[in-house]
Formats: structure tokens, C-alpha cells, sequence
């Protein structure tokens, strides 16, 4: 399972014709080329989503055309759109639901921070206010060419996640929580406004 | 179509006990509409349906306005002798308009094809209510359920009254003008105005001298 193969030994064996890999990377190669996403989209930056989708753009030449309609068979969450205050506590059960190992992409302005509407007393000013978000693609909306973009970071951080040792992938680490608490309706906003745990904004003093 | 004052004179004549207004819009669009009271409204609201001349059979929008408190100068030219000289005066009234809720209806004719007209209702902030038109146009049903949810105005003889953009424990009105947002501004990048003011209550205390003194 080590993943300290000489590259020298690796390419001189490759060229006797013995192909050598680890499981890691056996692993992570075959993850990264089929994540298939939650099919869901919130606003207008779904309109994009789905022109990703479509034959111009392409996504499954990344392995992610097969967009699933439940939570229990998707590893990516594409987070593309508008999240309403009214609509938060579905986003996060939905979350909840996804198997491990599982990805969120926040796509677009709004679901970074809420975007046009981030004064608005209906929308939730970032969904990482309750779940992990692994990339944020800015825009209002993004490029499909950016949401490929995002995708390619993605396969990008799968590849080099551990499967073992201190450093190993979340998704491996027992203690990790895998379900973050569903915000309920309150009086006035959601409670809570944010998880303490995933929503860490830098603290700013200006003059 | 007819005019406003020949339509006002008909439903006067038509629903005893009827007030109406015609509220002016001083705007190049010039819509003025008429303010009915809230007592004889659904009367009204079936006559201007029913009458054969007019049939406004189609609302095709209502919406709400919270109007604040206004005060309006008039100002009247009048002539007055002054020391024997007669003089122009400027004669300056003001009239205090305490504030209001509203709800406002657009009525078109499909069978007429003509339209719109334009009625208000009014009422006041405290215990806001009003008739529904919903038994009169259907199509108001889910806009007056989103002026019951936005405004907090009552619709009273609404099939039907139940928040429908808001979650159902929610208990703020948030399109009025006092509403004051939550205090969810802990993470403002660029703030500026109100904004800024709120997202200042934020920001992490500055050291004080002593504690930046060293000891
Ligand atoms: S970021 Fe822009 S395009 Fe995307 S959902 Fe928000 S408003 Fe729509």
C-alpha cells in the first residue's frame, strides 16, 4: 500500500514491459474518473450545470455524466445556485444522506456567499456556513469551462489523497464526522446561523 | 373603456354605501386607480367582475406597499393686502399622512379586451386586515397568500392563508420597511453603508494601550 515508488525503477520496469502501481493510486484513479454528481440544481447556475452536461462541453469526458437522483448513489454534490434560507436544511439532509467518500462543489456567486442576493433576508449567505465545501468556483453564473475547471481540481485532490498515514483522506478517519447537524427554522432565522465546526470566517478588523 | 369617475359613479350607484377614491398617479404613465374601502370591497370587486360593460375577469397581479409615515406641503398662491398693498402670498400647508399597509390589484378584461384598472385597499400596521378577493379572482389566491406572508396583512375569507415563500415558524414580515434582518454579517468582505455598521459589531475588539503596553 506504500506509495514511495521509484519513478526510475517504475519507467525501467515499464519498459520491460511490467506495469507497476499501488493500490492508492489504483484506487484514486479509479475514483476520480467516475464521480458521478447529486442531480439537483437550485438557480440559474444550474442552466450552466446542465449545458456542462450536455454534448458540447461534455462532462463525461471527465467520468461524471451519470448525474444520480438520490443522495445514496452520488459522490459530488454540485452546490449550483441560489441556496434559500427555506431551503438550507434540505441541502445539508441531502448531504447527510451521500456515502463516504463524498465532494461539494459550491458553483457560482450565491452559493459561495449568497451572490446578488447576500442582503436579502431569504438567502443563506454561503453554503459552507454548513457543510465542507472542497472547491468554490466563482461567477455569476460560471462558465461551463469553469465548472470543468472545478472538476479537474477535484480529480486533481482525489488523486493525492492518502489512504494511509497521519495525512490520510477524511473519508478513511473514523473520528471525521460524515453528517453535519440539519439547521432548523426559527423565529427569526435559521437555527443555528452557522456550524462553528465547518464555518470558520477569517476575523477582520479594519479602521 | 369608461373612465375612472363614470366607473366610480357606477359602483356608488351600484354598491350602496361604497367609498371610493380615485388616487392620482402624477407619473407620465398616469394609472390612477381607485381606493375602495374595506367594508363593501368584495361587493365592489364582484360588480366591476360582473357588470357586462366592464367584466374585468382576469387579476392579473396583486402585490403589497408599506407606505411609511409622509408629510405633504401644499403650497396655495392667494392674494393679500398688506400695508393697503396687495400682494402675492405663498400660503404653505402640510398635511401629516401616518403610514399604511396597501395592497394593490391590476384587473384586465379578457373579454373586453381592455384594462387595466387599478384598485387599493388600505390598511393600517397594527392588526392589518382586509377582505380577500380571492373569492372574486381566483388568481389572487397565491398572491395574497405571498402579501400575507411578506406584509403580514390578513386576508379575511382567504380559502387558503398560509405563508408561502417563508418557512411556516417564521414570525418577522419581512418586506415591511422596519423589518431589521438577522444578524448573520460575521463575514463581510467588501462591506459598505448599513452593512459595514453591522458587520462592525463583528470585528474583534482593538488591544487597548495598557494592553499593548509592554509589561
Ligand atoms: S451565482 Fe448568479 S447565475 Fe448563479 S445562481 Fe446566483 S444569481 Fe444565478
Amino acid at each position: 500500500m506504500g506509495d514511495e515508488i521509484d519513478e526510475g525503477l517504475r519507467s525501467e520496469l515499464q519498459r520491460q514491459g511490467i506495469w507497476v502501481t499501488s493500490m492508492q493510486e489504483l484506487y484514486n484513479w479509479g475514483r476520480k474518473n467516475s464521480i458521478w454528481p447529486l442531480q439537483f440544481g437550485l438557480a440559474c447556475c444550474a442552466i450552466e450545470m446542465i449545458a456542462t452536461a450536455a454534448s458540447r462541453y461534455d462532462i463525461a469526458r471527465f467520468g461524471a455524466e451519470v448525474f444520480r437522483p438520490s443522495p445514496r448513489q452520488a459522490d459530488l454534490m454540485i452546490v449550483a445556485g441560489t441556496v434559500t434560507k427555506k431551503m438550507a436544511p434540505q441541502i445539508v439532509r441531502l448531504y447527510n444522506q451521500m456515502p463516504d467518500p463524498k465532494y461539494v462543489i459550491a458553483m457560482g456567486a450565491c452559493a459561495i456567499s449568497g451572490g446578488p442576493f447576500k442582503q436579502g433576508y431569504n438567502v443563506l449567505k454561503g453554503i459552507d456556513r454548513y457543510i465542507p465545501v472542497d472547491v468554490y468556483i466563482p461567477g455569476c453564473p460560471p462558465r461551463p469551462e469553469a465548472l470543468l475547471h472545478a472538476f479537474m481540481e477535484l480529480q486533481r485532490k482525489i488523486d493525492n489523497q492518502k489512504l494511509s498515514g497521519p495525512n490520510k483522506s477524511d473519508h478513511l478517519d473514523r473520528e471525521h464526522p460524515s453528517e453535519y447537524p440539519v439547521p432548523a427554522f426559527g423565529k427569526h432565522d435559521l437555527v443555528p446561523r452557522a456550524n462553528p465546526d465547518v464555518f470558520r470566517p477569517p476575523q477582520i478588523e479594519r479602521v | 373603456m369608461e373612465t375612472l369617475e363614470q366607473i366610480k359613479k357606477r359602483i356608488e350607484a351600484a354598491v350602496p354605501g361604497a367609498k371610493i377614491d380615485i388616487v392620482n398617479n402624477g407619473s407620465p404613465s398616469a394609472q390612477h386607480s381607485l381606493k375602495i374601502d374595506n367594508e363593501h370591497a368584495r361587493d365592489v370587486a364582484r360588480f366591476l367582475r360582473d357588470d357586462p360593460a366592464l367584466r374585468f375577469d382576469f387579476c392579473s397581479n396583486v402585490t403589497g406597499v408599506d407606505w411609511l409615515d409622509r408629510v405633504i406641503k401644499k403650497t396655495v398662491k392667494t392674494k393679500q393686502v398688506v400695508d393697503g398693498v396687495e400682494k402675492d402670498v405663498d400660503l404653505t400647508s402640510e398635511e401629516k399622512i401616518p403610514g399604511y399597509l396597501e395592497a394593490v390589484y391590476h384587473l384586465f378584461s379578457i373579454a373586453h379586451k381592455h384594462g387595466p384598472v387599478i384598485i387599493r385597499m388600505q390598511t393600517g400596521r397594527a392588526n392589518a386586515q382586509l377582505s380577500s378577493l380571492t373569492p372574486i379572482w381566483r388568481s389572487a389566491e397565491l398572491q395574497e397568500r405571498e402579501i400575507f406572508d411578506l406584509y403580514g396583512i390578513k386576508f379575511e375569507g382567504h380559502p387558503d392563508l398560509r405563508r408561502i415563500l417563508m418557512w411556516d415558524e417564521f414570525e418577522d414580515f419581512p418586506m415591511r420597511k422596519d423589518y431589521r434582518p438577522p444578524d448573520d454579517f460575521e463575514w463581510e468582505p467588501t462591506p459598505h453603508d448599513d452593512v459595514l455598521e453591522r458587520a462592525k459589531q463583528h470585528y474583534p475588539a482593538r488591544p487597548t494601550e495598557t494592553e499593548l503596553k509592554p509589561s
